[in-house]
Parts: structure tokens; C-alpha cells; sequence
């Protein structure tokens, strides 16, 4: 009796697939796949040379102001453009300072938009309050502004300031004789515009939260308000902050509004009462009518400068987000 | 016992908190419309919507060449500013967990903290002057360069809280990545996108810095792309700004309509997109 | 059913745009930018002339005077507009092709808020030099009661206003200042944007007029025919002959004639005229000027401006005084017109020499 080979007797396969091979078929992807990814990261790409061209072209233009400046440009207050002697430190200043009174008044409240919108609000409520707030974000400039001159700045000084004084005026920060044009009048419209950006953003992050997270809280015993501050909010920490830096993006940039109820002061104080500058609303005012070269890479400079305080101020809130994300969720990735 | 009590109260007061933020953070949008309405509604007439700049001194001039224009640009920043956008956003919320996507989405919050001057200057400087004549597409241009990091943003989150079961459903049961990306998950974070998009796009509508340099602006009415348009944050800029009772009745009008026109782009569209989740 | 509705109205819409097209072939579009000072009839001459004339469309927008020299320098637009004249490196810049033609004539008024006082005060440079310097800090100083004796002033800080936005309004301003307040001059100087001493920055004339309207105690400066159209009181000025003169359009082009009288026939225009001589002339008055290149190089638009220009120069004056801008005198008007038909495309004069206007 002749062996007759196993492998004779078996249906004509193919050569059975490695494990290498079997592997690797799985991490194949197919053409549609790579044509998509290229699409999209082509897409991509158009930010960082977008980034790029507008760096180019800040830094080429402020050349003549910084080959005469330097680094001091950023330390001296002195803006003269007759004499063609520029300083921009009160226009630093006063970005950070309105940005930061804008955050520290729309954070909490858009927090509490957010909450109110996803755990608190009666169904029917939801849509039409959501609208209205997402609204405030299609209000232009100008109108904040027109907003600012005929409303807000003479409740500030004529109601709010007289009562709140006896108390308020012994701390620096809001010393000095109030008018109604200053930083304080510009946070609280930088607060107003920004409001719907972050409100909007968190709100999703909140609604992302899985309802077993809640209910598993509630079940712990936790009354509804604490199981948002315990368990919800933490979970969507990143997220929210990354609705927060979106926020302060804008508070930076804004120009319109700002320069109209801020004062237009090239001058550095500590207190809120005061009239500021920023450096998007100098750029804003000073631009069309700039008529020396050297005035002109002044304004140049200051762009420049905003740039990369945007930067920094990106930068920072990243590390921050890196050091509480850990351990949250909904956005973590968002970094 | 006690404790429970006082825990039960505080989450009653927190709770009228939030309400009170609700409250305090509608109220400015309130009180804006009211001001608008007061000032504005009263000029609202037919030749308002229908003619253009008159001479100062006769009357039945009208807005109608700068809300046309308004549409116009705005179209024109949509048709790229939305696209890219979207697909940036998209990009990074599906590919961007590595170190490219750190970059891009660093970038994109840098970008929208760039004044909208700077970009009007910079669209001068790349569009307008090489073209030697002011232009609604520099300015379509612009308001798109405004538009694409917000866009980005809001989209990357919004596709990003798919839940991933939804995504792995659609693998397993056999889709190509492009197609689970595409026809799931971004169908699914539609309506999120849609509402980013109408965010970011009231927003750029009512832009006037960018449009000062690349639209510059028109009497006439004009939709010559290739030529200045009137835009209607640009004409109520300038008139408030101006000496004229009659330009500032006028200002506060286009303001009101400025407003209205972007309400109505947002509740169209909240209806389609809630038509949209019904037939899903 | 549909695609019949779709198919017309595409039939529709393209007819329409075709038809949109024909009529344009004929029509010449003009593009100017540059001051926002004289915008209001700028704006005004260019839309008469568009019924006078129905297939010229001149576009005009003020997006400031520094822009609208920079947007003539890079030839972006077919004239530019400005509140001060270019300086000599500007000219050089565009390699001397450039004419200043004066158009109009305004004038900047000081406009103050003093509770209950509603008298008509009375400023010298001096004392106007020393609010803006931050020297003069109440309105109960020596200095103003001395000149304004019958009004009772009250013992009220100063709140000083002035223009945070770089502007022509702020050019007269400061020119002003400087020819009458060595220590201004020295300190300060004039400019469209300067080192303000003190004050709140309000952003164009509504901006310092709110600020004026607003802040009790609060002086700002603003355009005379903003202050006219919005009812806004303001105080007269002491001029070089020593008379104290209110604003208006008469003592306006009064400010004119002084300075035009002596004008050299080989003027370029570019002149300024506050503080100027003559009894009963405003001493915070100035020209705003038309930026035209001398040779250009499309005929259709060349006769097109220039037919413009020269309308506005002679028929368009008659809307000056309705939009409270004063007339420009009739001696500088003919020194224009020699300038005007020096102007050439492709090496011809545009304007033929016995031109009348059209």
C-alpha cells in the first residue's frame, strides 16, 4: 500500500494564510481610506502655512520698528507718533487684564448656562434659552459697542458705582475717579461676547457625559447640584477648559467693541476704574490713518506681539489642561 | 439629618443660580434687541430694502447694496471657509491623536485669537494689492480666513462626542474607515456642526474691520465680484460713525436688520436639521 | 413640473445677467479712498454727478487719510482723499506723480459739558494749549474766568476728550495747537495720531462727542458740521487779529481768503491755513485734499475723473454749505483748473485747453 499524501487528499486551497500575513491583511486600508486621509490633512496643512504667511508678513513689515526698538518695545509706555517713539507695554497690559476680567465674569456664568441648560432647565425651556445665548454670539461688534456707550457705561457710573464704592473703593483696584470709559467696562463686554462661545461648547461636553455617571452619583446619595460639581464637571474638565481657551481667544482679538468704551489710554494702572488700551483696538484706530512708515512697523510690531501673546497664552492653557485632563474623560484628547 | 437638609438647600440655591445666570446672560441680548427695535424699527420702509445710497438730502435712499453685499461675501466665505473648516475639523478629530494633530489644533486656537484687522491687512497684502483693485472676493476671502480655525474647533468637538461604539458598529459591520467617518460618524454630529457653523458664520457676518481693506465698500449697488461691494456691518459702521441724524437712523436700522437676517439663517436652519434628525 | 419652473428661471436669470452685462460695457467705474473729514460730500458729489452723468459710478469710502496715501501710493484706486498734505518722502515715494487738489473747506470746533452753564465760552490758543496739556485742571482756573467775565464757572475737574482714532479732525487740531502754544509744539507736536498728555480717547466724532455729552465737566473737539447737525454747543476762539470768532461756514472761508491771497500761481496747495490773518477768519479751519497722479494711463477714466473733479470744483460747491462744509474761494478754484489740464494719459493733456466743464 503506497502512503498516499495528506495533503493530496485536500480540496485544492490556497496556502493557508501566515499569522504574519493574517496580521497584516487586518491593518490593510484601502484606497478610499488613504484618499480621504490625504484629502483631509491637505486640508490641515492650510492652517500652519495660513500661520506662516501671517507671520511672514508681521514680522517683515515691523522690521524698521524693531530694528529700532528691540526688546524695549515691549517695556516702555511712551506712544508718540509724532516723534516716532513707540512703546507698547499699557497696550499688553491691557489685553491681559480686560481678557482676564472677561473670563473671570463669563467662566462662572457660562458654567452655570451650561448646567442650567443640560441638568436644571424644563424641556420646553431648553431650545429657546440655548438660542438666545447662542445669539449673543451673532451680535456684531459695533452694536456691543453703540451697547456699551449708551447703556452699560452709565449704569456703571451712574448706578451701580456710587452704591458699591463705600465698599469697593478702599482696594486698588478700583481707585481713581471713575468716568465710565475703562477696563472694567470692556471686561464686562468682553465677558458678554465670549459668553456664547464657551456656553456652547460646554454645554456639549456636558450632554456627553454618559448618564451613567449621573445616575451612578444620585445613586451615591449625591444631591442633583452635587453630582455636577463632583462627578460631571470633573469628567468634563478638558473639554471645558477647551471651551474656555476658545473664549479667551476671542477676548484677545476683539477690537470693535472694546476700543469703543475702554478710553484709549496709553497708560498702565492697576485699577479697573481706569481707561486702558488693547493692542487689537490700537491696531484698529491707528491703522487707516498711520501715516509714517516708522508709526506703521509700530503698529506691525504690536500685531506681532499679540501673536505670539496668543501663543503663550495657548500654550500655558495647554499645559493645563495636560496636567487636570488627566482623568477625564470627555475632550481629553482635545489637547 | 441636618446635613442632608442644608446639602438639599444649597442645591436649591445653586439651582435658581444657574437659572440666574441663564437670566443675567439673556438679558444684555434683550436689552440690545429692545434698542434695536426702539431705534431702528422706524426706518425700516420699503426703499430701505430696496434702493441704495441716495445723495445726503433726498430721501428714500436704502440699504439694498449692502444687504446684497453682505450676502454675497458672506456666500463667498462660506463656499471656502466651510469646507475647509469642516474638514479640518473632521481631520482632527478622526486623525489628529498624534503630534500633527497637537500642531494643527494649537494653531487653530492661535488663529482665532488673531485680530480681524490683522487679516483684513494680510488679505490686502496677498489679494487686493497683487490684483490692484479692492475686491468682494478679498473680502469673501478674509471673513473665510476668520471662519475656517473657528470652524475647525467647534467641529472637532462636536464630532469627537460620537460615542465610539457607534464607530466601531459601523466597522464591524464591514465599512471602510473613510465611509464609517463620512456616512457615521459626521452624519451623526451634523447637527452640532450645523449650529458650530451658524455660530462662527453670525459671527463673520457682522465683521467690519477684515471688509475695510478688501471690499472697501460701495455707494452703488454692485455684485461684480471682482469689484468693492457694500456690506451691510460696514455701511452701519460708517454711518453711526457719520455726522447725519439721517445716517445714524439708518445705521440703527441696518443694525436691526443685520441681526434679524442672522436669526433667520439660524432658526432656517435648526429646522432643517431637526426635519433632518426626524427622517434619521 | 419642476424642472420647467427650474428650466425658465435659469432662462430668466441668464437673460437678466446678460442683460446686466450690455448695459455695463458702457458704464466707467472710478475707485477713491482717504479721508473720512469730507466723506459726507465726497459721497454727496459723487451721487449727483451719477444722475448727471448715469454711466459714471464713482465710489468713494473714507477709510482715513494715512490710508488713503497709502492706497494712491500702491495704486489700489484712481484717487486717494486726504486731511493733511503728503509729506515729501510720500511724494517721493510715488516718484513726484501726484497733485493736491483742495476741495472743501472745514473746520474743528471745541465742544464742552459744564453743568449749568449754558453761556458760550470764550478760548484763547493758550488756554486751550493748557487743557489739552494738562495744564489747566478746573474749570474755575484763573485763566478761563479771565476771559469769559460774566460766567460764573463752578470749581469742576477738566475731563479732557480727544480722538483715539488716528484722524484729519485731529491734524487741524494739533496744527493749530502748535502755531499757537510753543510748549505744545515742543511737547507734543501734530500729527493725525499723537502723545496725548491726558484724556479719554473716544473713537471717531460721535466718540468724543459721547464723551463730551456724558461726562459732566468734559471738553472734547469735534468737526464743525458735526457739531452743527447734532445741536452740540461750542465756544468761540480768539483768532490772530484778536477777536474771538464762532465757527461757521462765513468765517470759515473768511480763514481761506487769508491765506489765498498771496497764493503763487505754482502753488501746489499744499498749504495750511489755521490761525491764518483776517479780522473776522476762524482760526481752526483747513483745506482737505483730492490726490491725483499727474500722468495716467486709462483714457476713459482719466476724462471721466477729471470731468469730475473739475464738476466738483465748480458745480459740486453748491452742496458745500448744505452739508456745512464752506466753499472753496474762487482764486484757488482757477489756480485747480491749470492743474487739472496738466494732467496727461499716454503723454496728451486729458482736458482739452479751452475745456468749459461738462
Amino acid at each position: 500500500m503506497t502512503d498516499i499524501p495528506a495533503t493530496a487528499l485536500e480540496p485544492q486551497l490556497a496556502p493557508k494564510p501566515t499569522a504574519e500575513e493574517r496580521w497584516r491583511a487586518l491593518r490593510t486600508v484601502s484606497r478610499g481610506d488613504l484618499i480621504y486621509r490625504s484629502v483631509l490633512t491637505v486640508l490641515a496643512m492650510l492652517l500652519p502655512l495660513l500661520v506662516l504667511l501671517i507671520a511672514v508678513e508681521l514680522v517683515a513689515n515691523a522690521m524698521p520698528a524693531v530694528s529700532k526698538f528691540g526688546v524695549g518695545f515691549l517695556a516702555h509706555s511712551t506712544w508718540d507718533p509724532v516723534r516716532g517713539e513707540f512703546g507698547a507695554l499699557p497696550l499688553i497690559f491691557g489685553t491681559l487684564y480686560s481678557s482676564l476680567v472677561a473670563l473671570v465674569i463669563a467662566v462662572p456664568l457660562a458654567l452655570g448656562c451650561a448646567i442650567f441648560l443640560t441638568e436644571f432647565s424644563p424641556r420646553w425651556l431648553r431650545t429657546p434659552v440655548a438660542t438666545l445665548i447662542e445669539l449673543l454670539a451673532a451680535v456684531p461688534s459695533v452694536i456691543y459697542g453703540l451697547w456699551g456707550i449708551f447703556v452699560l457705561i452709565p449704569l456703571l457710573r451712574d448706578h451701580i458705582w456710587p452704591v458699591a464704592r463705600h465698599v469697593l473703593d478702599k482696594l486698588p483696584i478700583f481707585s481713581g475717579v471713575f468716568y465710565g470709559p475703562s477696563v472694567l467696562a470692556a471686561g464686562v463686554i468682553l465677558a458678554v461676547m465670549v459668553l456664547p462661545y464657551i456656553t456652547a461648547v460646554a454645554r456639549e461636553v456636558l450632554l456627553a457625559v454618559p448618564p451613567s455617571q449621573r445616575e451612578a452619583g444620585l445613586a451615591l446619595g449625591a444631591t442633583r447640584w452635587e453630582t455636577v460639581t463632583t462627578v460631571i464637571l470633573p469628567y468634563g474638565r478638558a473639554g471645558i477648559i477647551g471651551a474656555v481657551i476658545l473664549g479667551l481667544g476671542r477676548a484677545l482679538g476683539e477690537t470693535m467693541a472694546v476700543t469703543m468704551v475702554i478710553g484709549n489710554r496709553h497708560e498702565v494702572s492697576a485699577s479697573l476704574l481706569q481707561p486702558g488700551y488693547t493692542m487689537a483696538a490700537a491696531i484698529a484706530n491707528e491703522f487707516s490713518e498711520a501715516v509714517s512708515d516708522m508709526h506703521l512697523a509700530a503698529l506691525f510690531m504690536v500685531g506681532a506681539v499679540l501673536f505670539l501673546i496668543t501663543i503663550l497664552a495657548n500654550t500655558l492653557a495647554r499645559v493645563l489642561v495636560w496636567r487636570v485632563a488627566r482623568g477625564s474623560a470627555v475632550g481629553s484628547t482635545a489637547i | 439629618m441636618r446635613g442632608r437638609l442644608i446639602r438639599r438647600l444649597f442645591g436649591s440655591l445653586m439651582t435658581g443660580a444657574t437659572y440666574g445666570a441663564a437670566a443675567l446672560a439673556i438679558l444684555p441680548l434683550a436689552v440690545i434687541l429692545a434698542m434695536l427695535l426702539v431705534k431702528g424699527a422706524g426706518s425700516l420702509d420699503w426703499n430701505f430694502f430696496t434702493k441704495s445710497a441716495v445723495p445726503f438730502g433726498d430721501s428714500g435712499g436704502g440699504f439694498a447694496h449692502a444687504i446684497v453685499g453682505t450676502l454675497i461675501i458672506v456666500g463667498l466665505a462660506c463656499a471656502v471657509g466651510v469646507p475647509v473648516g469642516v474638514g479640518i475639523g473632521v481631520f482632527l478629530a478622526e486623525f489628529g491623536g498624534g503630534r500633527l494633530g497637537f500642531a494643527i489644533r494649537f494653531i487653530a486656537d492661535v488663529l482665532n485669537g488673531v485680530p480681524s484687522i490683522v487679516i483684513g491687512i494680510f488679505a490686502w497684502t496677498w489679494l487686493v494689492k497683487p490684483m490692484g483693485h479692492f475686491s468682494a472676493l478679498a473680502g469673501g476671502a478674509a471673513l473665510g480666513m476668520i471662519l475656517v480655525p473657528i470652524l475647525a474647533r467647534t467641529t472637532e468637538e462636536m464630532v469627537r462626542l460620537v460615542p465610539n461604539s457607534l464607530r466601531e458598529a459601523a466597522l464591524a459591520l464591514g465599512y471602510q474607515r473613510w465611509r464609517t467617518s463620512l456616512q457615521v460618524v459626521v452624519r451623526s454630529a451634523a447637527a452640532g456642526i450645523v449650529t458650530g457653523c451658524l455660530v462662527a458664520v453670525a459671527r463673520v457676518a457682522g465683521e467690519t474691520a477684515p471688509l475695510l481693506f478688501t471690499a472697501l465698500g460701495n455707494q452703488f449697488f454692485s455684485t461684480r465680484v471682482q469689484g468693492p461691494m457694500a456690506a451691510l456691518p460696514l455701511q452701519v459702521y460708517v454711518y453711526a460713525l457719520g455726522p447725519y441724524d439721517e445716517w445714524h437712523r439708518q445705521a440703527w436700522a441696518g443694525a436691526l436688520v443685520l441681526i434679524m437676517l442672522v436669526l433667520v439663517l439660524s432658526l432656517v436652519a435648526r429646522t432643517v436639521v431637526r426635519a433632518k434628525r426626524q427622517h434619521a | 413640473m419642476t424642472k420647467r419652473i427650474i428650466g425658465l428661471l435659469a432662462v430668466a436669470a441668464g437673460s437678466l445677467w446678460l442683460a446686466r452685462g450690455a448695459a455695463a460695457q458702457e458704464t466707467v467705474r472710478l475707485n477713491g479712498a482717504g479721508a473720512t473729514f469730507p466723506q459726507p460730500i465726497y459721497q454727496k458729489w459723487v451721487l449727483e454727478y451719477h444722475t448727471l452723468h448715469p454711466n459714471i459710478e464713482i465710489n468713494y469710502q473714507g477709510i482715513g487719510s494715512g490710508g488713503g496715501i497709502r492706497q494712491f501710493t500702491d495704486h489700489t484706486v484712481d484717487f486717494g482723499a486726504s486731511d493733511g498734505p503728503m509729506t515729501d518722502a510720500q511724494i517721493q515715494a510715488v516718484n513726484g506723480d501726484v497733485l493736491h487738489f483742495p476741495t472743501v473747506l472745514g473746520s474743528v470746533v471745541p465742544t464742552y459739558n459744564i453743568p449749568g452753564v449754558s453761556a458760550q465760552l470764550k478760548f484763547t490758543g493758550d488756554v486751550l494749549a493748557g487743557i489739552w496739556l494738562g495744564q489747566i485742571t478746573k474749570w474755575n482756573d484763573s485763566r478761563i474766568t479771565a476771559i469769559n467775565p460774566g460766567v460764573s464757572l463752578p470749581d469742576q475737574d477738566i475731563v479732557v476728550a480727544h480722538r483715539s482714532d488716528g484722524s484729519g479732525t485731529t491734524y487741524i487740531w494739533t496744527d493749530y495747537l502748535s502755531k499757537v502754544s510753543p510748549e505744545w509744539k515742543q511737547q507734543v507736536g501734530m500729527g493725525t495720531s499723537v502723545n496725548w498728555p491726558v484724556g479719554l480717547g473716544g473713537q471717531g466724532n460721535p466718540g468724543v462727542a459721547n464723551i463730551v455729552k456724558q461726562t459732566p465737566g468734559a471738553i472734547g473737539y469735534v468737526e464743525l458740521i458735526y457739531a452743527i447737525q447734532n445741536h452740540i454747543g461750542y465756544g468761540l476762539v480768539r483768532n490772530s487779529a484778536g477777536n474771538y470768532i464762532e465757527a461757521s461756514l462765513a468765517t470759515t472761508t473768511n480763514a481761506a481768503a487769508g491765506a489765498v491771497a498771496n497764493l503763487d500761481p505754482n502753488t501746489d496747495f499744499r498749504i495750511s491755513i489755521t490761525n491764518s490773518d483776517g479780522a473776522q477768519a476762524y482760526p481752526i479751519a483747513s483745506f482737505t485734499w483730492l490726490l491725483l497722479p499727474k500722468q495716467m494711463t486709462d483714457a476713459a477714466k482719466a476724462r471721466a475723473l477729471l470731468d469730475f473733479v473739475w464738476w466738483a470744483l465748480h458745480g459740486g460747491q453748491q452742496y458745500n454749505e448744505g452739508l456745512a462744509y464752506a466753499k472753496l474761494p474762487a482764486r484757488v478754484v482757477q489756480l485747480e483748473e491749470q492743474h487739472l489740464k496738466s494732467i496727461t494719459v499716454n503723454g496728451q493733456p486729458v482736458l482739452p485747453a479751452n475745456y468749459r466743464g461738462r
